[in-house]
């Protein structure tokens, strides 16, 4: 079996972004980029289906300019097989490159893709739901664990109340929580393994889908600031804050 | 205009977002109907009915909905949804499940996690973790969303709607629900708690969980936790509030042995209060917090429950 991981090359989870003073989006001019945390568990998943024998390749691809290359390359190092790019300047929502995936589905058929629940930088957690819609799979969202069986995947998911299991018909689409694995490092002779695997680079109008948005971002503003508070030396002037000043416990 | 809400439930109970999310409708202006799609569910859809600013509470009672699979949930959607100028879902795990599926179903954008809405077709969502705020406009002939429930008043509870049963939805092919385990509390839901009391790895096990339960006792809280107790085997993930976790906007939110990193600020700063306990006067949970104690969680707990 194949299997599809479509990566997103977004900010480091850790840095603290700031908002650009013309309030037209997030200023990412020298900051730090990295692979989303959550597209680096749903790699390593891959890499651990194949080295278990059940996936005999790993397809990494994702969407952007030629800088997510580095993200591509970041994956190979992981274990992945080979990398494509879906090569575009446009900074595409996740309807237009649910539509790119779906054509890239048609094309390489994989036996399952898995990808990150949502991406860090715009939170939206849709595209995997989305390529299921499209390409008629069945979806397990946020797993936290994949058992793989000869035509179905059986996913346990973290939902509101605790942990639900589905058992969906091969091909499908899995989105990874957090929980579903930890990822290893990329060790230095595999990093220059990386840069050997072929990567493709395909422009995005080669898959002739319509990529424009019916979605403008009128603005981007930061968030409201919370004003400063105060240090209670004990818990009692803390309780007393609470019943008489905040009003919060009676 | 007239906007299809989807009513959060478990089959059982009604739950808090759907009068959540019907106040966050009537912010567009329409008619507003409610979806009670479940099984076993016909006492929900007359709880529906009693939400103010209900116009129609529809009723699809039939097994396939039991478990809300995406897969049945969105073609139900999708077959309903083209008589609506908006669709509506609770940005819980359900909603976030299904929204994008019907979304691109109708060939339309999905707004996540909307937190304002100021007009039929201008949003306020939150991106990077919440340190940035997008305001959107949709083209789209029909705008399908989900709502963060914790950003929207109940609408009370005064109306007194009619309920129209449809004979609609059927198996979609592929997906099968298995098993479900869930958490079993008495303390009140994560997002619906008026009270929130949370724990880091600052408890350094999950038996010193024990110490937060006496003051939700009294409190009437709900408990959380931060991703490092979660990922320590401390608690259940399901109580994780953060980013990837619950977001949630108590009245007062008390954040115990919790740094405070980017990732768990975005799932709590926008509660009305904030406490932190830690003993690390540097870390950044003060910077958000109203009030602040700094010290040995281990000596400040039990005192802060015999005082309550």
């Amino acid at each position: 079996m194949k299997i599809l991981v479509p990566v997103k090359r977004a900010i480091d989870y850790n840095v603290k972004v700031r908002v650009k003073a013309d309030n037209s989006g997030v200023d990412l001019t020298n900051a730090k980029m990295a692979i989303n945390p959550f597209c680096e568990i749903a790699v390593e998943e891959a890499v651990r289906l194949k080295e278990q024998g059940i996936a005999e390749e790993v397809v990494v691809v994702s969407v952007g300019d030629k800088s997510c290359q580095e993200q591509i390359r970041t994956a190979l190092a992981l274990g992945a097989d080979r990398g494509i790019q879906i090569d575009t300047e446009e900074k595409l929502e996740s309807l237009q490159i649910a539509k790119l995936l779906a054509k890239l589905v048609e094309k390489e058929s994989p036996g399952l893709v898995i990808l990150g629940k949502q991406s860090i930088d715009s939170d939206n957690n849709q595209t995997g739901q989305m390529l299921a819609a499209l390409t008629g799979m069945p979806q397990g969202t946020f797993a936290s664990k994949v058992e793989v069986s000869e035509n179905s995947v059986k996913v346990t998911r973290e939902v509101d109340g605790g942990l639900q299991t589905v058992a969906l018909d091969l091909p499908a689409v899995v989105t990874t929580d957090l929980r579903l694995n930890e990822p290893r490092y990329a060790s230095l002779p595999n990093i220059m393994k990386a840069k050997r695997k072929p990567l493709e680079v395909i422009p995005a109008a080669d898959f002739g889908v319509d990529l424009t948005s019916k979605v403008t971002v009128l603005k981007v503003t930061a968030p409201a600031q919370r004003a400063g508070g105060v240090k209670v030396a004990s818990v009692a002037e803390l309780v007393d804050k609470l019943k008489n000043e905040a009003k919060v416990i009676s | 205009m007239s906007v299809l809400v989807y009513a959060e439930h478990d089959n059982h109970q009604l739950k808090s977002e759907t009068a959540k999310l019907v106040n966050a409708a009537s912010k567009i202006g329409g008619d507003i109907h409610v979806l009670v799609a479940g099984s076993g569910c016909e006492a929900l859809a007359q709880a529906a009915a009693k939400i103010a600013g209900v116009a129609k509470v529809l009723l699809v009672d039939n097994e396939h909905f039991s478990h809300q699979l995406a897969e049945n949930t969105a073609d139900l959607l999708v077959e309903m949804g083209k008589d609506y100028s908006h669709l509506m879902a609770s940005a819980s795990t359900t909603g976030k499940n299904f929204m994008p599926r019907v979304a691109a179903l109708l060939d339309v954008a999905q707004l996540s996690d909307v937190i304002d809405i100021i007009s039929a077709d201008t949003f306020v969502r939150p991106i990077y973790a919440g340190n940035a705020i997008a305001t959107v406009q949709s083209q789209d002939t029909i705008k399908v969303m989900t709502v963060r429930a914790s950003a929207f008043d109940a609408s009370p509870e005064s109306g007194d709607a009619a309920v129209a049963t449809l004979a609609l939805g059927g198996a979609a092919k592929g997906a099968q629900f298995v098993a479900e385990e869930l958490t079993e509390s008495a303390r009140p839901e994560l997002g619906a708690a008026e009270v929130i009391i949370s724990g880091g790895r600052g408890m350094q096990n999950g038996e010193n969980f024990a110490l937060l339960e006496g003051i939700a006792d009294k409190l009437g809280a709900a408990i959380g936790a931060s991703r490092a107790a979660v990922d320590a085997g401390f608690v259940p993930n399901d109580m994780q509030v953060g980013q990837t976790g619950k977001i949630v906007a108590p009245q007062l939110y008390i954040a115990v042995g919790i740094s405070g990193a980017i990732q768990h600020l975005a799932g709590m700063k926008d509660s009305k209060v904030i406490v932190a306990i830690n003993k690390d006067e540097e870390a950044p949970i003060f910077q958000v917090a109203d009030y602040g104690l700094v010290g040995d969680l281990f000596e400040i707990l039990p005192e802060l429950e015999k005082s309550l």
